[in-house]
């Protein structure tokens, strides 16, 4: 057997992972792709002393995922690389090689991810990011960051330009690097509050993955009421993003009427989740065995009235902006991605959607009470800025009527526990993987267990990990002045890239 | 154009008119209050914390508090209660840390002590320079909401500006991690004298969450003087805005 197969918060045990060699691994990896296999999980971790690699594979329409790993001699490292067949492996492969030395022979970009605290060479520095270099008399270097001009996260861009014309960017992050991982792998107790903390701008997806993988391993089945919270939670968490996302978008092309108005709107839904939780963005909610709050009659009323309120406002000045020429034309063909591009690189969430990706985990690897919902994917095939725009719009529409027919059925279970207490322990040697599409895209977790019921290994992976580079492919050709409103389009997360 | 007009008058006056009278939802964590009388000692808001900002004999540092509610809820005495109090910001770190008998009129009446130098430099007009040094965006969301419609804070003579050399001062948010130190520090030595710093939310006042992180590297706050606390996790726009323009005044 050279995979075992599972699904979305199943647990298995790790005995149970086959174990090949790598150059065996690599031809089932490939075989398996061209199959509509996606990787969305390849990390390595030491294992009785020697470096164990495991690989997830994602199979899309049939919701499961493909598990299968390789076991490197203390002498091996270098193999040959998997990124020359499959673009998508790139950035997994150059975090490998930088936490472990194990080299990816023939990899054509093999440069620093994040800078990790635990990198194998500790004597890199981040100040000597070997950047690509571009030589000819009109080319010229721009280069920005760490420290940007507004209120943003830190990260090195570097243009390579022709004139206004960007050739190439290349981005150099790891200065939000926290050390996640290892506060999760050292921890004795659950951690939701720092589950909360991955990305900011993400909270209830990344602490909702966190909490089902926490339950699944430990056995515990959540109410049905607790699940209902958590969908209404996550979807106003995208609401709420897509509406300052659309309010950002309208502020770089100087549209000052829609950034204004989008704001505006975006603090009546953060307000709601305040009047839910006490935190405007939705912290303190959801723990592992379900959420600390309710939503009574009187509370789901007064949300489904904003929402309402909230709809016509977005609608409107949608409609307003749209149907301006000066907008459209700033928006329309700026920053295309194909998607033939985004396919290889390995995009996900809403900017592959807007490639024409068909990919959303709530449909194609459901959790909780997502497995009894039924919706579209909302999918645009431009891949511009427009494209991006357009399909914020939609999903907030689309949110906007999952929420309302959830609160509706909040009633029939008024009975249930929110918050289950457990003594659960643990299980020894086992693995789960935890899948939620966050309002930016797949969040993938993976816990591994030890054998004695600690975790010894937890694997983030932000929809930013695989779609920075989307952004870098996307300004190619570009007028330099375009790159904000191309950033802005993805809003693509700096922390959760670091960890 | 007519479109326009008419979302303009739709949309009416947003901004918040008395941004220090603003009322705030009963369910926000702001400060919180402790009462000892029925304070069974069993430790279990001490155990619960996942920053330790709760030490014996009670008392919670709010320069370490994340505002999760959690020791409220687990207190089986109603000994902790967070009130909707949001002007919580300081300019000691001794003074964010709450006793058994602090009220909101006492923190209150010692939270804030400013110079008259500053208020004289830079009561009329304070531009900030943000540097966000591991934050994980939330208190960066609060920031840039600190300028929206609602809060409005230019209307204070209070901006964020794009270069240090532009600034009276920088905000630095994020436990500050060894990859950001040395940027951080170029951009505090930008910055032309006078300046202060403040440190807003839970990880710039003492790591946070990420304070047993190998990864951070907090030496820049034992070299200089900081001038102003905001605490929170994130901050609330009110307490900022609330808190400056009290350093101000």
């Amino acid at each position: 057997m050279k995979w075992i197969i599972s699904k979305n918060n199943q647990v298995i045990s790790l005995n149970e992972i086959p174990i090949l060699n790598i150059n065996g691994l690599r031809n089932e990896i490939i075989k398996q792709y061209r199959t509509q296999k996606r990787v969305i999980g390849f990390f390595g971790c030491v294992e009785y002393s020697n470096i164990r690699l495991y690989v997830i594979l994602a199979d899309d329409k049939k919701s499961e995922l493909l598990i299968s790993s390789a076991r490197f001699a203390a002498g091996e490292k270098s193999y040959p690389s998997i990124t020359k067949d499959i673009p998508a492996f790139h950035l997994f492969e150059r975090e490998f090689y930088e936490e472990f030395g194990i080299e990816p022979f023939g990899h054509p970009w093999l440069k620093p991810v994040r800078h990790s605290k635990n990198k194998f060479d500790k004597t890199q520095k981040i100040e000597n990011y070997p950047f690509f270099k571009m030589e000819g008399e009109e080319v010229h270097e721009v280069a920005v960051g760490p420290i940007h001009a507004g209120i943003i996260e830190p990260g090195h861009f570097r243009f390579m330009c022709n004139g206004e014309k960007v050739y190439h960017l290349e981005i150099q992050l790891g200065y939000q690097h926290r050390g996640v991982e290892f506060l999760f792998e050292n921890s004795n107790r659950f951690m939701p509050h720092l589950a909360e903390s991955i990305t900011g701008d993400t909270v209830i997806g990344h602490t909702v993955a966190y909490s089902n993988a926490m339950e699944a391993l430990i056995n515990l089945k959540i109410s049905d009421k607790s699940e209902l919270i958590r969908v209404i939670a996550l979807e106003l968490e995208r609401v709420a993003v897509h509406i300052g996302d659309l309010g950002a978008i309208s502020n770089d092309i100087a549209y000052i009427m829609g950034s204004s108005v989008f704001g505006a709107t975006r603090t009546l839904i953060i307000n709601t989740l305040l009047s839910i939780c006490g935190s405007r963005f939705g912290r303190g909610l959801i723990r592992v065995g379900g959420v600390t709050c309710d939503i009574d009659n009187k509370l789901a009323e007064i949300i489904s009235t904003t929402l309402d309120k909230v709809l016509k406002d977005v609608e409107r000045m949608t409609d307003t902006m749209f149907s301006s020429a000066s907008v459209i034309s700033r928006l329309e063909k700026t920053g295309t991605l194909s998607k033939e591009k985004a396919q290889g690189i390995g995009l996900v969430g809403i900017s592959s959607r807007a490639s024409g990706l068909s990919l959303d985990t709530r449909i194609d690897h459901p959790w909780g009470w997502y497995k009894n919902m039924f919706f579209d994917k909302e999918i645009i095939e431009s891949g511009d800025v427009f494209a991006r725009t357009s399909i914020r719009y939609k999903e907030i529409k689309q949110s906007i009527i999952i929420i309302k027919e959830i609160l509706s059925q909040l009633q029939n279970h008024d009975n249930d526990v929110l918050l289950i207490e457990t003594k659960n322990s643990l299980p020894v040697n086992g693995m789960v993987i935890s899948i939620v599409e966050g309002w930016r895209g797949e969040i993938v977790h993976v816990a591994l267990t030890n054998n004695e019921n600690g975790i010894f290994r937890y694997k983030i992976k932000d929809a930013s990990f695989n779609n920075w580079y989307g952004l870098a492919l996307s300004v190619r050709n570009n007028g330099i002045s375009d790159f904000p409103l191309c950033n802005k389009s993805f809003n693509l997360s700096y922390c959760g890239n670091d960890l | 154009m007519f479109d326009t007009l008419k979302s303009r008058i739709y949309q009416g006056n947003q901004a918040i008119p008395d941004i220090e009278k603003a009322v705030i939802d009963e369910k926000f964590r702001g400060l919180p209050l402790i009462s000892t009388h029925n304070c069974s000692n069993c430790s279990n808001c001490i155990s619960v914390c996942p920053t330790n900002a709760i030490n014996h004999g009670l008392s919670i540092d709010l320069g370490k508090c994340i505002f999760c509610g959690d020791c409220e809820r687990e207190c089986p005495t109603n000994t902790i209660k967070f009130t909707d109090f949001y002007k919580i910001s300081s300019t000691s770190r001794e003074n964010l840390i709450v006793y058994s008998n602090t009220t909101q009129e006492a923190y209150k009446a010692t939270a804030i002590k400013s110079s008259e130098q500053i208020k004289k430099i830079f009561g009329r007009s304070l531009k900030l320079r943000q540097v966000s040094a591991g934050g994980c965006n939330g208190c960066e969301m609060e920031l840039n909401a600190c300028s929206n419609v609602n809060f409005d804070m230019g209307r204070f003579g209070i901006d964020i500006v794009a270069s240090p050399r532009h600034a009276d001062g920088i905000i630095i948010t994020g436990p500050i991690t060894e990859n950001m130190a040395t940027a951080l520090e170029d951009a505090y030595l930008s910055t032309p004298d006078p300046k202060v710093i403040i440190l807003v939310g839970a990880c710039a006042i003492s790591g946070g969450i990420f304070k047993n992180s190998d990864a951070i590297k907090r030496d820049f706050l034992e070299k200089y003087k900081i001038d102003l606390y905001i605490p929170g996790c994130p901050i609330h726009p009110l307490t900022f805005i609330n808190g400056l323009l009290s350093f101000l005044k």
